[in-house]
């Protein structure tokens, strides 16, 4: 039965004069029992508008005049169970019409022929899925117009409606949750597309200009603005009940994606000659190759994977090495068409990345979740570095000249931006805190400084004070004009990813 | 190739010389010797500064006084920028002035942009500090931060001189005997 109580009777009668097809009047009067929806549309709506006839309390006792009488029976007889049309005097026609808030989809795409017409595009795509992989319908968003009262979730009746199917249930024998195997089923409706537009001129704050061609309608943002508008405001510019669509929705191509697979591990950079992420400049290639690309390049062909997105716990110039257990990063792997590999594939996959340059080196390689990345960039703010810096000065120095830098500890640093960050960063000044140091002397104008500091401190601009804008600096400290050479990372304080035993 | 530095150091680059590029405006205003020399870096931000020529520099002279206020509503020390694109920040033409410098022997002068730009940040060091003017004109002396539009960074040096030209212009009022500034 399908739940629906005397209460929802002024609902329905909206509903199916708005011209909502069966299975969304039961959305919308938020009945739970999901083997009702799993009728047939004909039955569906063939029950809801029996409703209307009811008169008294009961639902089950029914005093319907003789011609408007409807055998339970028969209609709980299954799909295709003979349902007698209703009689139109004072019934809405809602069966031919396209429904006017699932555009149909709850309408016709739910029916077995459809089903089996994705699975058969997803079995030609992966012969062998019957064996090893479960179908997760992805969730997909239509914007219910005009109506805005808590209802059962859309997708979540498309998803169950197609469950039912037979054909979808013999594939099914193996089942792995969350294998991370994604299929995308869409549909299009041009004719409505425009309809949620005016959001962007009443509640502009919800909806951020995009620079890609991607659209500026997503889901949340409009979600947000339909929570802002106030009733009137809606009702304004948005006909309720909404007008009946006249063409219905056209299925989009079924897609097929994998999770993304996240791969995490830790680099060194020997080169002075290489960018971390590729430098380019008004489309031109400024360097030659970058430490991203050289992880990325295996990945990208064992995993077979679509593209990447590369993030690190911060990040050096192209000019500073990375030594010591080197910088932790983590790259997300779009669309793999293979996605698990054992740790011996792994280790084996490192060396590839290894033997492939001598610029850099990577440890420690391993599949994390996307979770993890998170801690990555707590990295970034929080922990601390250490460095060790190759400085000239201008006034010969002696032995004793550096004493005085082992003395310093917990030195407050003012810095202002960075003139050579200052065009894409906001003017301000920073507090950072340099822990601790130790020099070597080296010969009258040079020595080595070693340098333990507070996440976020710009080495470079402490030894050479930039125009006077990091206070105090190198040169204030020994009374000379001094310069950095060279600089290099020689730890990044973090303790993930974990170790990977070699 | 740490020790490799050795030899080269005698001439070695400064930051300056590796990071920016020099250009002058000489006797800025028609005023004799008043030369500014403009550090643009390679990301395109410029920095004011006094050329070693000018006569602020020149014979020992002491500053009295360094004014950021140029007139009864504007003062460059209101000058407040905020966020990546630095909003607020008071937009310049070349010969808008940027500070007046009084010396003890009561010389005024006017050191001026010299380029069109958004100005980001004036040097209040020289304030609390003006002998940082003196000795270190070129580095923690500068007068001014400027960011030019990105469509114009390559435009704004046509009006300046590069430091060859510069020395040409130099050098020619040494040999016309021009009295020292």
């Amino acid at each position: 039965m399908l739940s629906l109580k005397e209460k929802d009777r002024p609902i329905i009668r909206k509903l199916l004069d708005a011209g909502c097809c069966g299975r969304c009047v039961l959305r919308f009067c938020c009945v739970g029992k999901y083997s009702s929806y799993q009728l047939s549309i004909e039955v569906c709506v063939a029950l809801v508008v029996r409703m209307l006839f009811l008169r008294s309390s009961d639902p089950t006792q029914t005093e319907d005049p003789p011609s408007k009488k409807l055998k339970l029976e028969t209609l709980q007889a299954g799909d295709d169970g003979g349902t007698e049309t209703l009689t139109a005097n004072a019934e809405p026609k809602v069966q031919s019409e396209i429904c006017v808030a699932c555009l149909g989809v709850l309408q016709d795409f739910c029916d077995q022929s459809y089903t089996t017409q994705v699975i058969i595009e997803v079995l030609f795509i992966f012969p062998k899925l019957h064996q090893s992989y479960i179908l997760l319908l992805d969730n997909f968003m239509l914007i219910t117009p005009g109506v805005k009262i808590q209802a059962v979730q859309f997708g979540l009746i498309f998803l169950l409606i197609i469950f039912q199917s037979s054909v979808l249930k013999s594939y099914m024998s193996f089942c792995i949750p969350q294998s991370g195997f994604e299929v995308s089923v869409g549909f299009t409706h041009a004719e409505t597309d425009g309809d949620c537009h005016f959001l962007a001129t009443t509640c502009s704050d919800c909806f951020k200009p995009t620079k890609n061609k991607a659209s500026v309608f997503t889901r949340m943002a409009v979600v947000k603005a339909l929570e802002k508008i106030s009733d009137q405001k809606f009702l304004s510019n948005y006909p309720c009940p909404p007008v009946h669509p006249a063409t219905r929705c056209t299925p989009l191509d079924t897609t097929l994606l994998h999770a993304s697979v996240f791969i995490a591990g830790r680099y060194n950079k020997f080169s002075r000659e290489l960018p971390q992420t590729p430098w380019v400049i008004d489309g031109e290639r400024r360097m030659e190759g970058s430490v991203e690309e050289l992880i990325a390049g295996p990945l990208l062909s064992s995993f077979r994977a679509d593209g990447f997105n590369f993030s690190s716990s911060g990040r050096e110039d192209v000019d500073v090495r990375t030594l010591g257990n080197g910088r932790p990063f983590a790259m997300e792997l779009l669309n793999p068409h293979r996605a698990r590999f054992n740790k011996a594939e792994i280790r084996q996959l490192q060396e590839t990345i290894n033997t492939s340059s001598d610029k850099i080196r990577v440890r420690d390689l391993q599949i994390v979740t996307r979770e993890a990345m998170g801690r990555m960039k707590e990295g970034e703010e929080e922990k601390t570095k250490t460095y060790s810096a190759l400085i000239w000065t201008k006034k010969p120095i002696t032995h004793t000249d550096l004493d005085f830098i082992k003395n310093i500890k917990e030195l407050k640093v003012d810095q202002k931006t960075p003139l050579r960050v200052l065009h894409r960063r906001p003017l301000a000044v920073r507090q950072r805190v340099i822990h601790s140091m130790s020099a070597s002397f080296l010969d009258t104008h040079h020595f080595k400084l070693q340098l333990h500091t507070q996440a976020g401190t710009y080495i470079k601009e402490f030894v050479h004070g930039d125009f006077g804008r990091t206070k105090p600096n190198l040169c204030a400290l020994m009374d000379s004009e001094v310069d950095i050479l060279e600089l290099d990372v020689e730890s990044v304080d973090v303790d993930w990813p974990p170790a990977v035993p070699e | 190739c740490v020790f490799a530095m050795e030899e080269a150091d005698k001439t070695a680059p400064s930051v300056t010389d590796r990071y920016y590029t020099r250009w002058y405006k000489t006797d800025m205003k028609g005023k004799p010797c008043e030369d500014h020399c403009i550090l643009q870096h390679s990301n395109r931000i410029c920095l004011i500064t006094l050329a070693e020529t000018h006569p602020i520099l020149q014979n020992g002279r002491k500053i009295k006084n360094i004014n950021y206020k140029i007139s009864d509503g504007c003062s460059r020390l209101n000058n407040k920028v905020s966020g990546k694109s630095k909003r607020g920040g008071q937009f310049l033409t070349e010969f808008a002035p940027l500070c007046r410098i009084t010396c003890t022997d009561n010389m005024e002068y006017t050191v001026f942009s010299c380029i069109r730009g958004r100005l980001l940040e004036v040097n209040e060091d020289i304030l609390k500090h003006p002998d940082l003017l003196l000795e270190k004109p070129s580095t923690d002396g500068y007068i001014a931060v400027i960011l030019p539009k990105l469509e114009e960074s390559k435009s704004i040096t046509n009006g300046l001189l590069t430091r060859e030209q510069y020395e040409e212009v130099v050098s020619k009022r040494t040999s016309q005997q021009q009295e020292p500034c």
